[in-house]
């Protein structure tokens, strides 16, 4: 317990500025987007910030876009389903992870500073692929599942 | 009896030859292309499959899973990854833009040049939706990592309450420093350099 304490007293000093557990903010938001986050959903406004472990579902016709703390940029087209699994970043070395899953729909992503610091330490999962990210732009899409 | 046996054996031959085949595991189908960004910079993403490894580092090559778990690399057109994209890559959020701050030699107290950058940030937050600036200190390489560290974080945490002062929320803003890791000009340890005494304030 004391350990554990210690990580996370150590994880915040770390990043000094990051007083909460915000990794990123939404900057767009078109259509019906809902961020779920511990069993809640709630419409994604421009402003809102995103945590890890939070999970970005658009609808129809719905497109969203975030910034995350270490500039790297995530977007998502219409009925996507994308998941922040994991995101750590230290402001002051770089270092970090980030990994997120493409459940299905459209994703564009263009990695930040951990990745310029630690090549492949962005990773995107599909269904079927790991993608890891040595920088810096691509695009990722998964179908709907076809009937078995 | 050994008749019987032979053909209870023929009947479990011929119920294993007319059982159908399991069927394959089927999985939405995916693609993957690395694009270029907005300089013309291509960089490389590493894709991972049941089929081995193998990475993407050319625009519009795209690595495919198709439904019944094949996987193919096959060049793509343009055209193709921007109508299957479009309202994706749209939703994309700006790139941050940098603005870097000096300081007169010794003191708190910016360089004319400075003041007009600082302008500048000004103009780039009200182009933004949902602004937030990320105010990153930089030292030169005089000293030891861990005083370069607080140093520079000391430098960027001044600058983000000149920020505020100037009427930018302070809920919007982080600082960060990263000591003497990301030289401006780059020099030998304990090299005094002004260039490398600088904030750098990432508007996002």
């Amino acid at each position: 317990m004391r350990k554990s304490l210690f990580a996370v007293a150590a994880f915040f000093a770390a990043l000094p500025a990051f007083a909460s557990t915000d990794v990123g903010v939404v900057k767009v938001s078109q259509g019906p987007v809902q961020i779920e986050r511990e069993g809640r959903s709630v419409p994604a406004t421009v402003g809102m910030a995103v945590r890890a472990s939070d999970t970005l579902r658009t609808g129809a016709n719905g497109s969203a876009g975030v910034t995350f703390a270490d500039n790297s940029l995530v977007s998502v087209g219409p009925n996507t389903v994308f998941s922040i699994d994991k995101y750590r970043f230290d402001s002051t070395t770089h270092a970090g992870e980030f990994e997120g899953s493409l459940k299905k729909g459209k994703l564009a992503a263009v990695s930040g500073k951990m990745v310029k610091q630690t090549p492949e330490s962005m990773k995107i999962r599909t269904p079927s692929s790991v993608m890891a990210v040595r920088g810096t732009e691509f695009v990722v899409s998964v179908e709907d599942a076809p009937a078995p | 009896m050994r008749l019987v046996a032979a053909a209870f054996l023929l009947a479990a031959i011929a119920g294993c030859a007319e059982a159908p085949p399991k069927p394959r595991a089927l999985a939405p189908a995916e693609m993957v292309a690395v694009i270029p960004g907005p300089t013309g910079h291509v960089g490389a993403v590493v894709v991972r499959t049941r089929d081995g490894e193998q990475v993407l580092d050319k625009a519009y090559v795209a690595r495919r899973v198709k439904a019944d778990g094949s996987t193919e690399t096959v060049a793509v057109t343009r055209e193709s990854v921007d109508a299957i994209f479009a309202e994706t890559v749209s939703a994309l959020p700006g790139r941050p833009a940098t603005f870097t701050l000096y300081f007169l030699e010794g003191k708190d107290e910016l360089t004319p040049a400075s003041k007009a950058e600082l302008d500048k940030v000004f103009g780039e937050l009200r182009r933004r939706p949902a602004p937030d600036i990320l105010v990153i200190g930089h030292t030169d390489t005089v000293g030891n990592l861990a005083f370069n560290d607080k140093l520079s974080l000391a430098r960027a945490d001044r600058v983000r309450d000149m920020l505020v002062g100037m009427g930018m929320e302070r809920q919007r803003m982080q600082s960060a420093g990263r000591g003497k890791r990301e030289l401006l000009v780059p020099t030998d340890d304990n090299v005094a350099e002004p260039r490398n005494r600088r904030v750098e304030i990432s508007v996002r």
